[in-house]
């Protein structure tokens, strides 16, 4: 499945994007995230019959993502993303 | 002093149903779902996972009292006691103050199981417009979500948004749909990204000069284009189905059509039932796993 956390307002389109298929729930980017935008639950709330552990964006900051987000996204020489760096499986993207 | 009498043009009809071919009697699980969202509250009774009885009401300020209330409403034209529901699940924006409810879901999962009931299996992209949020939801046969997105951070294109415009303009929730076609010509949108603006614009067109009708039609054009920029992003694929009090407003989804380009998927039941059903079928789906009466701890 494709989780799609985020929101759209009048500036513009902030979704993280979980690739739940290839998430493991290890947990990689819990810790790594310097917003500590992620969690990873014990069972997806939106698939509740897979049962399995899954990293999905919390929901206070679920409403918060541009400002959350921002500091890992300068406007010039943009290093990758830690979360999308730090997962294995690839299950990250952002839409901005 | 003379009394203040305020027509409530807000207000939609609050329904009640009970399937007259069903003897919950005979049954060998009876579940419950429980959608209490921003501003309705749907409680669906299934019987081995056909739709018994439901009840649809508004949501009031507290939301245990209003799931309550959900649930009277939904056993009032029953004689089932309570003591017989099997499982429960609560769902939607005040799932966590269901207090009757063994376990919560997110409307998104219910809402795909329950288009899936209630349009049909062919269902593979779900709209869901309810009061203060849209959800945009592609699913597979099983119902069963395969990509979501969810708008939930302001109530433009909303149900909430449509009845402040209703409210503004005087004009009966249940007619805007109608009387939005009733326009010599089709005037452009409003403001599409935020309801308090649009309300302001509105004011400054009536000023103009414009009519009730043509405000309504470029509200409702402003609505349709912001549920299209959502529905754009996740994609579209056939059959599409719109779940949620909007679906019932024919001056939104009739502009909405023409830009999808696609003809929504009909069905004989209340389009604002679906997360109740939903949330009903994984409560039947608990009871057949021998999970009904152990009481999970609750999760947001």
């Amino acid at each position: 499945m494709l989780a799609n956390y985020g929101y759209q307002d009048g500036s513009g389109e902030y979704f993280i994007t979980v690739d739940t298929e290839k998430c493991d729930g290890c947990g990689d980017c819990v810790n790594i995230c310097p917003a500590r935008v992620f969690e990873v639950v014990e069972e997806d709330p939106n698939d509740p019959l897979r049962e399995e552990p899954v990293a999905m964006v919390t929901p206070d900051k679920r409403r918060k993502l541009k400002y959350e987000c921002n500091p890992c996204k300068p406007s010039v020489n943009r290093p990758p993303l830690p979360c999308v760096k730090s997962c294995k499986a690839g299950a990250f993207s952002h839409s901005w | 002093m003379g009394e203040e009498k305020k027509p409530e043009f807000w207000r939609w009809t609050e329904t009640n149903w009970v399937n007259p071919e069903i003897d919950w009697k005979r049954a060998k699980f009876l579940s419950v779902g429980i959608d209490v969202g921003s501003v309705s509250t749907q409680a669906v009774i299934m019987a081995d996972g056909e739709i018994f009885a439901y009840g649809n009401m508004r949501t009031g300020s507290d939301s245990p009292n209003s799931a309550r209330n959900g649930l009277n409403f939904a056993m009032e034209k029953t004689d089932m006691p309570e003591s017989r529901i099997d499982s429960c699940i609560g769902t939607g924006y005040g799932r966590v103050n269901v207090p009757m409810a063994d376990r919560t879901l997110t409307e998104i999962a219910c809402h795909a199981r329950g288009a899936n009931f209630i349009y049909g299996p062919q269902v593979r992209t779900v709209l869901d417009v309810g009061g203060q949020d849209m959800k945009a939801i592609q699913c597979d046969d099983k119902g069963r979500v395969t990509n979501f997105l969810m708008n939930d951070k302001c109530a433009a294109g909303t149900g909430r948004g449509m009845e402040v415009f209703a409210d503004l303009l005087g004009v009966p929730i249940v007619e805007v749909g109608e009387r939005s076609y009733n326009v010599k010509q089709e005037p452009p949108a409003v403001s599409n990204t935020c309801v308090v603006y649009a309300k302001s614009e509105a004011t400054g067109l009536l000023r103009k000069g414009w009519t009730t009708e043509e405000v309504l039609a470029a509200y409702c054009r402003a609505m349709a284009e912001r549920i299209y920029s959502l529905v754009e992003r996740l994609g579209v694929i056939p059959e599409f189905a719109i779940t949620g009090g909007m679906a019932k407003n024919r001056g939104v989804i009739d502009r909405l059509m023409p830009m999808i380009g696609l003809e929504p998927a009909k069905t004989q039941w209340d389009s604002q039932i679906a997360g109740g059903v939903g949330a009903a079928l994984f409560a039947f789906a608990l009871c057949q796993k021998g999970k009904g009466k152990e009481r999970k701890p609750r999760s947001a």
